[in-house]
């Protein structure tokens, strides 16, 4: 059982989402827990893997399934998943998200989604089988059906939202088919080319017959690149994004906010390093001279229009239309800290947006409103979801103990070291305008200040509320431990950065990337 | 002209399948991207898919190659039995067998028309996705046009401006009026609808007054329902207004006109205990109110 960790990640919630549309049909309420066990289950399966990882030589659990094994047949045969640090790194995200998340559901879900919680609980788990299939696939045509699985259960659980969320899920059906088919496409020319599927067969057979002057592969590695950036959100494919996330069920916000942007990103990583290779990606390819500067314009835009915004979720929405301009950036500076910082803010953005969506729920849900007027006096009213919104917002600013900081620490230092001054300048610009955003929600919910500046209070403390409305009404403990785990998380990944970014660096020491100036 | 080497050779003759793709990948771009309606999008994804399945299938295509399956001089397996059937071991019967590569050219590799496969039952369920989204989308809005949607929706949104309106003028405080001009909209569809009545015929007093957008947002959409109820109960005015939703909303789809009756008739047992609040002078405004919007529409 123990050899078979990494199957049993995927296992839990592939045959938890099964036992939900199964029993539920019975018994809804039985749904909740069996989403919880196999949440568990789940966790505990990557929590070995990675043991098996980082005790392993290589770093690297190689599993093929079906038994074609590689000492009987030569790689390719046969559906391998393969582990790698990064990998299993991104997969711990993805279920820890996943179990916080699925504790958290309970009410809210009950609530919003009444009689459907066996449909909703099945497409939660199914997601979550995706996305950790996504970041633990070795193949490529495997990682476009793992897309397409958690692509289609997010549009069925973003629709299950407002009257409004049936529109926004059509266009995000729209863009996401556009973008997976060109990745579909992209690998049809890879496959062309090398005449393999595999990942580590791909960039095997790249390396040994350079391959990397081929018009063949750089129609691929253009076509693969795209798909993933509308994807994930990049700044100009984002339309689908703020939309659906402000229009679905809290529960499904919280769930995809935080996960799908970054496994894209980890999907992108994957293919810049593992799969071309870094010679081919940077070197032969135009896109490190490109991408920094759409990245540039991609973080101003998100950022600004994050501005523009009255009302939470839109603005936490474009705030991760932003984030992911940070990473992508972090990609392509080319730099070995550009991508420790990439890839420990994929972890920690993962940890803040969860903790910010989980407040946002609250706030809604005890609040009736995440618009900005609404939350006046706040602060009085529920302490500690306030409290853990904004050690969520922190991080996305940077303060120092939450882990927010030590990304964009190393985010910054790539952008210094590889003398992108542009992409650290607007790294600086971006952090000046969450520390707008933020300061500006803290002022509503602690100070009676209206929209026009006026204080609507009758001097210094005063609200300009009835005791009724300030008293201390926290939200339901089920709701609220969740948050406030999330919020515990982002504190401990700050404080214990440097473990992981020693675990990053094992992952990074395979590929030669420059420290310095690289292009 | 069509000798070997020329352009319209290699476009025509030799790739004519990847010509063929390329066309139909752009205009499934074009449908999903131009296009206004919603079904014409889905079609456009169609071909967009489609034209992604003509491109594996075209790569798996090999000339004079058969289907992978083994002809009858090639397979292991008969001849083993033909010669030597007791020796013949179990790995050698069930296991796969690899043959030589002067015997594999034969043979079509069966990959990417396996790939396709996957994908087409991928296209599926998202089409399936897309179709049933488009019937919600149709039930919740009453049309399938891009355009129409969203003006229903910001439509939608200037509706509920003045709902925030009824929440402060609702609220016993002195300093409401200030909270009024600078206060857009906390939402306002879950409160119970026995407070919302309460609190309109205040509210429609001040958008009277105030709001002349919102006005022709409530014109056309369901909101008429609060002002046949409320010249029901009272006694002036009774005979005109309940008219006017007719006029106004005959010129809107005929769903809306069905839809804004029906509620009328519910709302007023929630009306005589909680419309206490209603002053003479609210009543009035709230009377008077549909005879300046019918020109305007």
């Amino acid at each position: 059982m123990m050899e078979n960790a990494i199957a049993w990640i995927l296992i839990f919630p592939l045959f938890g989402s099964v036992a939900c549309a199964i029993l539920g049909m019975g018994n809804k309420k039985i749904c909740y827990p069996i989403a919880v066990l196999s949440m568990a289950g789940s966790l505990w399966g990557g929590i070995e893997t990675l043991r098996q990882v980082i005790a392993s030589e290589v770093h690297r659990v190689s599993y093929i399934f079906g038994g074609w094994t590689l000492d009987k047949y030569p790689r390719g045969v046969g559906i391998e998943f393969h582990a790698d640090i990064l990998g299993i790194l991104i997969t711990l995200v993805v279920l820890g998200v996943g179990l916080i998340v699925s504790i958290y559901s309970k009410l809210p879900v009950q609530d919003e989604t009444p009689n459907k919680e066996p449909l909703f609980y099945t497409l939660f788990l199914l997601q979550i089988t995706g996305l950790a299939g996504i970041c633990l696939t070795g193949d490529a045509f495997n990682l476009y059906v793992l897309i397409e699985v958690a692509a289609l259960t997010g549009y069925g659980l973003i629709a299950m939202g407002s009257k409004r969320a049936a529109a926004a899920t059509f266009n995000y059906v729209i863009l996401g088919t556009i973008g997976a088919s060109l990745y579909l496409l992209g690998v049809g020319y890879i496959y062309i080319k090398t005449g393999t599927l595999n990942m580590v067969g791909i960039h095997d057979v790249i390396v040994a017959n350079g391959l990397a002057d081929s018009s063949t592969m750089q129609v691929a590695f253009v076509l693969v690149g795209i798909g993933i950036l509308i994807k994930m959100a990049f700044f100009p494919f984002h339309a689908w994004l703020p939309n659906a996330y402000c229009n679905a069920p809290t529960v499904t916000s919280s769930l995809l906010a935080p996960l799908v942007t970054k496994v894209m990103i980890y999907v992108m990583i994957r293919m810049v390093l593992s799969v071309f290779g870094v010679e081919f990606s940077f070197e032969s390819t135009l896109w490190v001279d490109v991408m920094p500067w759409l990245v540039v314009v991609a973080i101003i835009c998100a950022a600004v229009m994050a501005l523009a915004q009255r009302e939470i979720k839109r603005m936490l929405a474009y705030l991760i239309v932003a984030e992911v301009g940070y990473m992508v950036g972090g990609v392509w500076i080319y730099n070995y800290y550009g991508l420790i910082g990439s890839i420990f803010h994929v972890i920690s953005d993962a940890c803040m947006t969860l903790c910010l969506f989980l407040g946002a729920g609250l706030i809604l849900r005890k609040a009736k409103t995440t618009h900005f007027d609404g939350l006046r006096g706040l602060f009085s009213k529920m302490p500690l979801t306030m409290t853990g919104f904004f050690i969520g917002g922190f991080s996305i600013i940077g303060l120092p103990p939450t882990c927010g900081f030590f990304s964009k620490w190393y985010l910054i230092t790539g952008g210094m070291v590889s003398q992108r001054w542009e992409y650290m300048v607007v790294l600086m610009f971006s952090t000046m305008v969450m520390v707008v955003l933020f300061f500006r929600l803290i002022e509503r919910i602690h100070l009676a200040v209206s929209e026009s500046g006026e204080n609507l209070g009758h001097g210094h403390g005063d609200l300009g509320l009835t005791k009724e409305q300030t008293r201390f009404d926290e939200g339901p403990l089920s709701m609220l431990i969740p948050l406030l785990l999330a919020a515990t998380v982002v504190l401990v990944v700050g404080i214990y950065n440097q473990d992981i970014v020693n675990l990053i660096e094992i992952f990074l020491s395979e590929f030669n990337l420059p420290k310095g100036v690289g292009h | 002209m069509f000798e070997d080497g020329t352009i319209i050779n290699e476009l025509f003759i030799e790739r004519l399948n990847y010509f063929i793709y390329v066309i139909l990948l752009l205009i499934g771009l074009h449908g999903m991207i131009a296009k206004n309606n919603l079904i014409k999008k889905l079609i456009g994804m169609s071909i967009f898919q489609t034209a992604i399945i003509l491109f594996y299938v075209s790569v798996g295509v090999k000339e004079g190659a058969t289907i992978p399956i083994y002809l009858p001089e090639h397979d292991p397996h008969g001849s083993h039995a033909s010669h030597g059937d007791e020796n013949g071991t179990e790995e050698a019967v069930h296991g796969p067998v690899v043959l030589e590569s002067g015997l594999v050219k034969g043979y079509a590799n069966p990959l990417p028309h396996v790939l396709m496969l996957t994908a087409i039952v991928v296209g599926v369920a998202t089409l399936g996705l897309a179709l049933a989204l488009c019937l919600r989308i149709y039930q919740g809005y009453g049309t399938i046009e891009e355009d129409e949607i969203l003006a229903k929706i910001e439509r939608q949104e200037m509706r509920l401006k003045p709902s925030i309106i009824v929440k402060s003028a609702d609220s016993p405080k002195p300093k409401t009026s200030n909270s009024e001009n600078s206060a857009p909209k906390p939402k306002v569809s879950s409160s119970p609808s026995t407070k919302r009545s309460k609190a309109r015929p205040k509210a429609k007093a001040k958008t009277a007054s105030t709001a002349t957008k919102a006005k022709t947002s409530q014109a056309k959409s369901s909101s008429p329902k609060p002002k046949p109820a409320v010249s029901k109960s009272t006694t002036t005015g009774t005979k005109k207004s309940p008219a006017k939703p007719k006029t106004t909303a005959s010129k809107t789809a005929g769903k809306s006109t069905t839809k804004a009756k029906p509620k009328p008739r519910a709302k007023p047992k929630a009306k005589p205990t909680t419309r206490t609040k209603a002053t003479s002078t609210a009543k009035k405004a709230t009377a008077s109110k549909p005879k300046p919007r019918t020109p305007k529409k």
